[in-house]
């Protein structure tokens, strides 16, 4: 768990699902495509921490997406992009 | 002496550093904190500690950094590369968080959205403003950050690319921002002065001197 499974630059996919727990991927990010734009540190799973087990046991990344693919019509230059955090567990590679 | 007083642990005595609670939502927010406290879960003491340590935190704190970073280029490096290690450098901690900056540059512009909540470094720059926690702000500004910024008085023209920074999880986020032209002399002390909130956020880009 601590080597991590995603490196800089890496295209991913962040899962498109909803667990009926609390999680902390908007809506907006799910089924979305970007690359991994750092790795980050073991945190405390939030769909585990919510039952009580918070231990700092999952990857954190941050993921690059480019505005121009997350909305429709999106309004500014191509070079406009948004970074998020996401879990280890809620990205998939692209290939 | 009773009993009772013999048991009386004063580090588990809930009591209400704030006003009466006038909602619903805020009397089970406080029966929670009693419950916790009552239970040892922390202490009062411990509670009044984070709460003055929150009320202590200002963007004075965010505005030493950034001048110390505008003026020691290791520092900057050490700050870009590992927020957390450099801001305890200056006596800052932000644990268990990952304290990250973003550095704005000729071409690109910074700002910081938690979309699902409102997280913010409150331990550091104190309490986030409420346009920050507004629906408005959290929605709009990772879908037009453009438009908003505007709102701000933040006009960006099409060579300068916007970045947003949803702060969904264990990073906290500050923004380093250009340092302005014709301070070349200043010191330390009167460059910090000039860093504002929203320019820590993003929701400003120029500083004024």
């Amino acid at each position: 768990m601590s080597t991590p499974l995603f490196s800089v630059g890496q295209q991913v996919r962040i899962a498109d699902r909803t667990p009926p727990v609390h999680h902390r991927v908007p809506a907006y990010a799910k089924g979305q495509v970007g690359v991994i734009e750092r790795v980050c540190k073991l945190h405390g799973e939030p769909e585990k921490f919510i039952r009580g087990d918070g231990k700092p046991a999952q990857r954190l990344y941050r993921v690059r997406i480019p505005q121009s693919g997350l909305w429709q019509g999106y309004d500014g230059t191509a070079g406009d992009d948004l970074d998020i955090e996401i879990f280890e567990h809620w990205l998939e590679p692209t290939e | 002496m009773t009993d009772h007083d013999k048991e009386h642990d004063h580090a588990r005595t809930f009591q209400p550093d704030h006003p009466e609670p006038t909602s619903d939502a805020a009397r089970v927010g406080l029966a929670l904190r009693e419950l916790l406290i009552e239970a040892g879960h922390y202490s009062a003491e411990e509670e009044q500690e984070v709460i003055a340590a929150m009320q202590g935190a200002s963007p004075e704190n965010g505005g030493r950094i950034v001048a110390r970073a505008w003026t020691d280029a290791a520092y900057k490096e050490r700050l870009l590369g590992d927020g957390a290690s450099a801001i305890r450098e200056l006596g800052f901690e932000l644990e268990p968080y990952e304290f990250t900056v973003m550095e704005n540059t000729n071409s690109v512009h910074n700002v910081i959205v938690c979309t699902l909540c409102s997280c913010y470094p409150r331990a550091l720059l104190g309490m986030s403003p409420a346009w920050y926690k507004s629906k408005e702000y959290r929605s709009r500004v990772v879908r037009e950050p453009r438009s908003v910024l505007a709102e701000f008085g933040v006009e960006l023209s099409d060579d300068i690319d916007v970045r947003v920074h949803d702060s969904t999880a264990e990073l906290r986020y500050m923004i380093l921002p250009q340092r302005p032209a014709g301070t070349d002399d200043w010191s330390e002390e009167k460059l910090a002065a000039l860093i504002t909130r929203d320019s820590l956020v993003g929701t400003q880009r120029k500083l004024s001197i």
